[in-house]
């Protein structure tokens, strides 16, 4: 917001923005659960970053003398492997540190892909409306008539099994939610004074859209945005364990679990441990999500 | 109500074409060669090849080969599989009973726990149940339903042995399908020990497909609940003396069971995406299997029609859910 904010009426300056920061924090620390859902994500992205020095091993050597070690405390284990060894003698610790890296950047590039794509076609079409609406948001109800894993597979059907290209299907498919969402706040706010001032006072359309709309519709996309990165971490690790997500030997966690099924009966914890991981992150990201919405979207509020 | 209905239809008129053209585009971004893909690995004679490319009209232009396709798909022709050689409307027919069986048990189990849940979390807001409840519908909303049906078989079939591990029913059952629902058949033929076995497979994969709907559909209730509980009407309702379970139970719950049973159809969607996951977890004979293993066994043509008829049926669903609405709600029709 730079010129448009002596525009609007409800104009930010910095000491307005810090006491906004305030309210926000009063609300979003209010829900008690979105707090340590906020402690447990900020340590799961210290473990990524850090896992170079924190992980025990690197997390493809492989031990072979210690095939399906259990974890330290049952008979059998060791404080030599915390968490046990997976069938081919790799410490399931160390590969776990490394799929938080994996997890946090799917999150992070589908939410990055979804929104970018999602917020560009929903502008056009709440803002021009007309045939240009029609046409994106058919589209987009085209990709929601298809349930999403399922789309999601034949897309790296197509595109070829992988981590990459497991990304780019998943932000493809969770992007209609956030062009519905920009479309419909863009036609709330495009009739309301603060707009039609700022093009009376001569601003172009992609002036209106980025600079003046658009910074009034981030609540909502904000909450979304939050919810998406739990949704895709889930999916991309359902692609991974279907064996069309990331390609063993990489750590990711869905990739561990595809390889650990063979062995549920006999050794527990190659299959407990990485879902685990990822029921954590997951429910640490939503417990977040509710709190954004709580703390900035009253009208989303929780009852 | 006819024009809305109509309506409606007319509506998913761009929708049902978009699906054709995602179907039948699919064949065609595929990598490589589409009859090269179908012949496998044992590749194809050149003159075989020629003779192939005319009888699937890859020589005709782009839109030809379309306007071939929708007609062969309105006639009810869907290809034959490449690897069973079987017509893929037939191994749909024979597999989709079990997908249904399996997500109508799921959603049973989803509501019968769910609805009562999210009323009594409502009905005490802010208790300790409340809180619980809530907290758990979060954790089995963030569940990544594949683990959690990894987990229930290491306890309930591996450490208690009370469940087999996989598969629809005891292998020495055989049975002709009449409903295609394993229980319901085999209590029509009077097994009992058949209906056992086939309960006993349907429970964790029900439990394992239900929890996400489970989750979703207690918050629904219970956020329904608490803003119905805040209308004058119940207001109403209590100052003339009611009894509390007769406010809760006839003149709030009629109104706040509205939204949750829009609820209930949108999560069809969710239903299927899960079978995927819950049929492969437990060797499953449904379509999510199916698509897995058609996907793995590059056998496109089932790939292709099974994404067809599962985007028809959430569309059919999501129609039906709408008219139901507005059946229930009449302010809709007039929207």
């Amino acid at each position: 917001m730079s010129q448009s904010t002596e525009i609007a009426p409800m104009a930010a300056g910095s000491p307005d923005r810090l006491t906004g920061f305030k309210t926000f924090w009063h609300y979003f620390s209010v829900n008690r659960g979105a707090v340590i859902g906020l402690f447990v994500f900020i340590l799961l992205v210290l473990a990524a970053l850090l896992a170079p020095l924190l992980a025990p091993y690197a997390p493809d050597v492989q031990d072979k003398t210690a095939f399906l070690r259990p974890p330290a405390w049952q008979a059998g284990g060791s404080t030599q492997y915390l968490l046990g060894t997976d069938p081919v003698g790799r410490d399931i610790l160390s590969r776990l540190l490394y799929g938080a890296r994996f997890s946090l950047l799917i999150g992070a590039v589908v939410v990055t892909l979804a929104l970018t794509g999602g917020i560009t076609l929903g502008l056009l079409a709440g803002y021009f409306r007309g045939w240009v609406d029609v046409a994106i948001m058919r589209v987009m109800d085209l990709i929601l008539a298809f349930p999403s894993l399922l789309l999601a597979l034949v897309l790296v059907t197509i595109l070829g099994p992988g981590l990459f290209n497991a990304m780019l299907a998943i932000s493809l498919v969770l992007q209609p939610h956030f062009a519905r969402l920009v479309r419909a706040a863009v036609m709330a706010e495009k009739s309301r004074e603060y707009v039609v001032a700022a093009k009376v006072a001569g601003a172009g359309h992609v002036r209106l859209m980025l600079a003046t709309i658009l910074p009034n519709c981030l609540a909502p996309l904000i909450v979304q945005g939050t919810l998406s990165f739990s949704n895709a971490i889930l999916e991309a690790a359902a692609l991974g364990f279907l064996g069309l997500g990331a390609q063993p030997p990489t750590p990711e966690w869905g990739t561990m679990l595809a390889s650990a099924r063979e062995f549920i009966l006999r050794a527990w914890w190659v299959v407990t441990f990485p879902g685990l991981a990822i029921l954590i992150t997951v429910l640490a990201i939503n417990l977040v999500g509710d709190g954004l919405r709580d703390a900035l979207d009253p009208k989303l509020r929780r009852s | 109500m006819l024009r809305y209905l109509l309506h409606k239809i007319a509506l998913l008129i761009p929708t049902l074409v978009g699906i054709t053209i995602c179907a039948f585009a699919f064949v065609r971004l595929l990598p490589g060669d589409p009859i090269l893909a179908m012949a496998g690995e044992h590749g194809v004679a050149p003159a075989r090849y020629e003779e192939l490319k005319q009888q699937f009209g890859y020589n005709l232009p782009i839109w030809e080969q379309y306007a071939r396709y929708v007609g062969e798909v309105a006639t009810g022709d869907f290809g034959v599989s490449i690897s069973s050689k079987r017509p893929v409307l037939e191994e749909f027919k024979t597999l989709f009973p079990a997908t249904l069986e399996l997500s109508f048990f799921a959603m049973i189990f989803a509501m019968v726990l769910g609805v009562p849940a999210g009323i009594f979390a409502a009905v005490k807001r802010g208790s300790w149940f409340d809180q619980s409840l809530m907290g758990t519908a979060l954790v089995g909303y963030s569940m990544p339903i594949f683990w959690w049906g990894l987990l229930l078989i290491i306890f309930f079939s591996g450490y208690l042995g009370w469940t087999p591990v996989s598969g629809r029913i005891g292998l020495q059952f055989f049975f002709k399908q009449i409903t295609g629902f394993m229980t319901i058949d085999s209590l029509l033929y009077g097994k009992w020990d058949a209906f056992r076995s086939a309960l006993s497979h349907l429970v964790l994969p029900a439990i394992v497909l239900g929890t996400i709907p489970l989750a979703v559909i207690a918050r629904q209730t219970r956020s329904a609940m608490l803003e119905v509980l805040g209308e004058d009407y119940v207001r109403t309702a209590r100052a003339k003396g009611l009894s509390s379970a007769r406010v809760v139970g006839v003149h709030a719950l009629r109104n706040a069971l509205i939204p949750v049973v829009t609820t209930i159809g949108l999560q069809v969607g969710t239903l299927l995406a899960g079978a995927i996951l819950t049929e492969t977890i437990f060797a499953w004979p449904g379509i999510g299997k199916w698509m897995v293993d058609s996907i793995f066994k590059r056998d496109y043509v089932v790939v292709q029609s099974g994404l067809l008829l599962i985007a028809l049926i959430v569309m059919a669903v999501n129609l039906i859910v709408d008219v139901l609405y507005a059946v229930i709600n009449p302010r809709i029709r007039a929207a």
